[in-house]
């Protein structure tokens, strides 16, 4: 019998086998897995520790819960043996982990920065399911890095594309585009998640508008439960955003708040 | 919560209260030890440092399993030269607070254990914390130190020579002879005893039928090894004559008041965090508060030991 998750017990915090039903190709470096079995009670901008016997472990946003989804970019070890996999392989996935966005107000603006589109569907999916506006602002190196675009538009976010060699949208990075976007749209929140450099512009940014930010924190996580402190946030980046120092990605993100 | 009756005194240094950050967990960088004293820590201890950096293991390290928690992290540090400034830094931050600061050190031979903590001793630590029990490490370095008498003495024996701060020397409980480690470690001038290190253990995912851990074995703590660590405590408090840092599953008021009865004079916190974040310190320390008050115990002294002294 194939599928430890199809049991719903608890895991205690351990993986659980999840087999892999299809395999969608995003581009190039990136599939999306699509697994048997959900993972109902995750929220976007939660993530799971991806484990693959005798590989290795490794954090991933959750890209859809019901059933679960991951999209993986091949990086590194792990990643690139992930996205090898084929249906009727598993995966083991401890989660869901950190806290998450959460939306607020109507008028919702998304950011992702080159991988960090990763999680931004499954926000979107939520927010147009509570009838609201969504734009997203996508940033990569060039028109073939771009991930997601055709199925967000698809769902009915506003699409706005920046790359940095102009192959695609505005040429240039994605804070320009996403600047335009919160002139043009007036949002009532940003949701971002990428490179740690796109984040810092995007809180002066917001700060700048005086508007809401949530940023995902990319962290070197390796317990994921809060104890081992590899995921602390830089205290010069805590300072800047105006987080509390001492903030760690898996416990107190990877979605820091800002208001 | 009243404060008045957490307050207690640990080989001459002032603690708020006796709950201490278990070395191995947000004992990495200034800016989280000084959170986890911010959040209610009554002393924090850092990460082992050992003589050179050590990357650790590769992930899986660390997992969750229930109310317990197995690890093989495998001393993942900067190496002393670097932890130095760390530690300098973090006692700056610690002081404001006032929060004393206790260092952990580890090493592969007996020499170097003394040199590490003449590295460290620069720092100013209010206590170096001898690591000789380290389960993870075993592929590096080969039997721990704590495993008998004479090899633990000889550690202790080192680093006496090398440093004055005081030292607590931190034991294994899987051995036959704890009593005996631990008088031997006295004997060689450890200012207090630090009971226990995690235990070894492993997980193995049946749908793989591979172990969980990359390291494969590892060091199991929380609340599955709380009944080990009371034993070891209750057992050498009876017979040695220094303090007791008793540590291994602590995770709410009363685990930590079950400790202090055992003969521990403070109470290590480490896996707890888990679920409550830095802020289980506050939280246990509360507890432990309302339960004195609630059985009327009028300070720690009046807890300590009471599972084995005559009443």
């Amino acid at each position: 019998m194939k599928g430890a998750n199809m049991e719903h017990r608890a895991s205690g915090g351990l993986m659980r086998a999840f087999e892999v039903a299809n395999v969608i190709r995003e581009n190039a470096a990136t599939q999306t897995l699509l697994l048997k079995g959900r993972l109902e009670e995750a929220r976007p901008g939660q993530f799971v520790m991806v484990w693959l016997p005798d590989v290795g472990e490794k954090p991933y946003s959750i890209a859809a819960a019901v059933p679960l989804a991951l999209t993986i970019s091949s990086v590194g070890l792990v990643s690139s043996a992930l996205v090898q996999l084929q249906p009727g392989e598993r995966v083991w996935i401890r989660g869901p982990l950190g806290n998450g966005f959460q939306l607020t107000g109507e008028k919702h603006l998304l950011v992702g920065g080159g991988y960090g589109a990763a999680p931004l569907a499954f926000l979107a999916k939520d927010a147009l399911r509570q009838n609201g506006q969504v734009t997203v602002c996508l940033g990569a190196k060039s028109a073939s890095d771009l991930l997601l675009e055709r199925r967000l538009e698809e769902m009915g976010c506003q699409l706005r594309v920046a790359t940095e060699d102009g192959s695609k949208g505005f040429q240039g990075l994605v804070t320009a585009v996403v600047e335009q976007a919160i002139v043009d749209n007036k949002p009532d929140c940003v949701y971002a998640c990428g490179p740690t450099g796109m984040l810092l512009a995007l809180a002066e940014l917001c700060k700048r508008y005086q508007l809401p930010a949530q940023l995902s924190f990319e962290g070197l996580m390796r317990c994921g439960v809060g104890l081992c402190g590899s995921c602390e946030l830089p205290e010069e980046v805590c300072l800047q955003v105006g987080l509390p120092t001492g903030w760690l990605a898996c416990h107190d993100g990877p979605v820091a708040h800002l208001s | 919560m009243v404060e008045e009756l957490l307050k207690t005194t640990f080989l001459g240094i002032a603690l708020k209260n006796p709950l201490v950050v278990a070395s191995g967990v947000l004992g990495t960088s200034a800016s989280l030890m000084e959170r986890a004293a911010r959040e209610g820590a009554g002393a924090v201890t850092s990460k082992s440092a050992g003589p050179t950096a050590r990357s650790g293991h590769a992930n899986p390290v660390t997992l969750a399993w229930g109310n317990s928690v197995i690890n093989a992290i495998g001393l993942t540090n900067p190496g002393c030269q670097e932890e130095s400034p760390i530690l300098i830094e973090t006692k700056k931050r610690l002081n404001a607070l006032g929060v004393p600061l206790f260092a952990s050190i580890f090493a592969g031979t007996v020499e170097e254990f003394g040199e590490v903590a003449k590295v460290i001793a620069q720092a100013e630590p209010d206590l170096i914390e001898v690591n000789i029990s380290c389960p993870n490490v075993a592929s590096d370095f080969g039997e721990p130190f704590s495993a008998n008498p004479a090899s633990a003495a000889a550690v202790t024996r080192s680093v006496r020579a090398a440093v004055s701060v005081p030292i607590s020397v931190k034991l294994a409980p899987n051995v036959p002879n704890l009593a005996q480690i631990a008088k031997a470690v006295v004997a060689e001038g450890a200012d207090a005893i630090t009971a226990i290190n995690t235990v070894p253990a492993m997980l193995i995912d049946a749908y793989s039928g591979k172990p969980v851990l990359k390291n494969k074995t590892g060091g199991l703590s929380g609340l599955a090894i709380k009944p080990i660590a009371l034993r070891a405590v209750w057992e050498l408090a009876q017979v040695i004559s220094v303090p007791i840092i008793g540590t291994g599953g602590v995770t709410t008021g009363l685990d930590a008041a079950e400790m202090i009865m055992a003969g521990a004079s403070l109470v290590g916190v480490g896996s707890a965090v888990v679920n409550d974040g830095p802020a289980v310190f506050a939280r246990i320390a509360r507890e432990l508060s309302e339960f004195m008050q609630l059985e009327g115990y009028q300070s720690l002294e009046e807890m300590r030991g009471k599972a084995w002294r005559a009443s």
